[in-house]
């Protein structure tokens, strides 16, 4: 029995978050047959996620920013002609372009000669002791803990990390009815205060900046900036959270004194890095680039990737934010539209100009937020040797470290090796602490290189892949350089 | 732990977590329902047996994996169903 043939569109755009929507709303525009995918149930990705379906808000209850331009979002892409399909996930990509997903029936084909890459971020935790407690969850997913499934994450919270994700649970908790036990801060107030001059083109953020401070002062919440995390203690769940005062990369001083803070839930996160999985997969370059999250998809000013008619949008294309995301969505499209033939070049400049515009209106804070977020060594390199770092293989840091001092030069190696990053996780959650420790050991993030991305992107249900659909239908990429 | 002043849930279902009812509001993931009532721990790691429960929330760690009609689901992206029927069989209690 054959399979039938995948559905062809002129470009499909895979996440549905500001860049993705904002991208297949343009397309559509241009005049491409285009199709949106996301393994959500609708469109928003993760700071405009909505309300579940069956959640309704209350009387009187005014929708919050990011509800609302999430709603205009929605509205723009459901007034468009783009074919948008949830609840699917892209588990596989070949080059040409074929996207496999898996949906609600099974496996679907699709096919493209334009591909767009808007899939977003995962967070960044840098491991601790003690970070693998029941009770110690990531910063972002406490974002929709809080604005999509509303619940708190714990009855006494300490928030801890970086970004503005910190202000964001901070508050979200505060308003909630919870109780935040510390703000625990990796920056300092100086480093917040350089995101003012950058900030002075967006009023929203500065109305965001004085509700944060108003819940904060209301609420009573103590703030220790310059501050990290340095044990999570049980027994069985998250019971004390014990900070320390560090330096600005991170690591805690010298005979620094350690505070114990009695918490039931601790959100921690060290910034976002983007996800690149699909774009690794396909064999596009890869930059190393700390002040953007890490490793990002080499890019023009259009958002053309190393590969022909791929393109990459969103924080998955650098942490740059949601107004960032949306702009270089719309241009991306555009430059699909252009290279398709389906755009002439003086229309294209003509519809790009305008966003350029506003996309250099907002790099100046896209970018301070980024550095804000960005990875500081110090955090990984002081970690007790016995931490876990793995937490899918149970590996410790000094079943890692012994790796590299018996020669594990490469990220790849070390995989085979230790089997760390070959867990469910595959990688995600330990990435950036083995990283982070091997650079201090071979030198730098390029010599340790990026884990080599394998479908499936993240594990599907293989019994879902049944019926007439075979092994054999799979036309495998070439191998990525690794 | 649920939030209550700003949205109605959705209808209220019952689900069985290891038997035991558990109820919880159409909406809701599995680990949204689990929080809610008290049950951080949902796996045992493979090696050390430490007790682990919900990370990332949004659906990559694998965390909070949940059997559901013997069907492995991460229990934060997993919507609850009346009658759900949850073991927490890796969680070595
Ligand atoms: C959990 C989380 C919470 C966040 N909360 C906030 C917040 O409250 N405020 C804020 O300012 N910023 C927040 N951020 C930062 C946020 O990522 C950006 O500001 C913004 O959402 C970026 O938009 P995007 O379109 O690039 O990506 P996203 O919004 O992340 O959208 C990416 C989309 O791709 C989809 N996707 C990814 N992989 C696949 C796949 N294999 N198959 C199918 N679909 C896939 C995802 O489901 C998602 O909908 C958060 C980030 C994370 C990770």
């Amino acid at each position: 029995m054959t399979a039938p043939g995948p559905e062809r569109f002129d470009l499909i755009v895979i996440g549905a978050g500001p860049a993705g929507a904002s991208a297949a709303t343009e397309a559509d525009r241009a005049g491409l047959r285009v199709l949106l995918l996301d393994e959500q149930p609708a469109a928003g990705g993760q700071i405009y996620r909505p309300l579940p379906a069956e959640f309704s808000p209350r009387e009187g209850r005014a929708p919050g920013p990011d509800l609302r331009a999430g709603a205009a979002l929605r509205a723009a892409l459901a007034g468009s002609g783009a074919e948008a399909r949830f609840r699917r996930r892209v588990w596989h990509l070949a080059r040409g372009f074929s996207v496999f997903a898996l949906g609600p029936d099974g496996v679907e084909r699709y096919a493209a000669p334009a591909l767009l890459v808007a899939a977003g971020t995962h967070e960044r935790v840098i491991a601790f002791p003690g970070w693998t407690l029941p009770g110690v969850i990531g910063l972002a997913g406490a974002t929709v803990l809080l604005k999509s499934q509303q619940v708190l994450p714990g009855e006494r919270v300490v928030v801890a990390g970086a970004g503005p994700l910190l202000g964001a649970v901070a508050a979200g908790i505060l308003k909630g009815g919870g109780r935040v036990v510390a703000c625990v801060d990796l920056a300092s107030p100086a480093e917040w205060m350089r995101l003012a001059p950058a900030a002075g083109l967006r009023p929203d953020l500065w109305g965001q900046a004085a509700g944060w401070t108003a819940a904060f002062l209301r609420g009573r919440v103590p703030l220790y900036p310059r501050h990290a995390v340095v044990e999570a203690r049980g027994p069985g769940r998250v019971a004390e959270v014990c900070i320390a005062p560090v330096g600005g990369d991170g690591a805690p001083r010298a005979d620094a004194p350690v505070r114990v803070l009695r918490a039931d839930s601790l959100c921690v996160g060290h910034g976002l890095v983007p996800a690149t999985e699909m774009t690794r997969a396909l064999g596009a370059e890869h930059l190393y680039r700390p002040d953007e999250g890490g490793w990002i998809a080499r890019r023009d000013a259009c958002l053309r990737t190393s590969v022909e008619r791929l393109y990459v949008a969103g924080d998955g294309a650098g942490i740059a934010g949601a107004v960032p995301a949306a702009l270089r969505g719309r241009l991306a499209a555009l430059a699909a539209a252009r290279d398709l033939g389906r755009l002439a070049e003086a229309e294209f400049a003509r519809k790009a100009a305008p966003v350029r515009r506003r996309l250099a209106r907002t790099a100046a804070f896209g970018a301070a937020v980024a550095r804000l977020m960005a990875l500081r060594p110090g955090l990984a390199r002081t970690v007790s040797r016995d931490t876990l770092v793995c937490r899918c293989e149970d590996l410790t840091r000094a079943e890692i470290e012994d790796a590299i001092g018996e020669g594990a030069r490469e990220i790849n190696q070390l995989k085979s090796w230790t089997r760390c990053g070959m867990g469910p996780c595959q990688g995600r959650m330990c990435g950036e602490t083995v990283a982070s420790l091997m650079a201090a050991r071979v030198g730098s993030r390029e010599a340790v290189g990026q884990w080599t991305a394998r479908p499936p992107f993240r594990p599907v249900d293989f019994e879902a892949l049944t019926g007439d659909f075979t092994y054999d239908h799979l036309p495998f990429p070439p191998t990525a350089p690794a | 732990m649920r939030i209550e002043n700003a949205v109605a849930r959705g209808r209220p279902v019952t689900i069985h977590v290891d038997g035991t009812p558990v109820g919880a509001f159409a909406g809701e993931s599995i680990a949204t329902a689990l929080l809610a009532a008290g049950i951080r721990r949902l796996r045992e790691s493979p090696r050390a047996r430490e007790p682990r429960g919900m990370f990332c929330a949004m659906g990559a760690c694998q965390e909070c994996v949940v059997r559901v009609d013997g069907r492995a689901v991460t229990a934060c992206t997993e919507p609850v169903r009346d009658g759900l029927s949850i073991s927490l069989v890796d969680a070595g209690r």
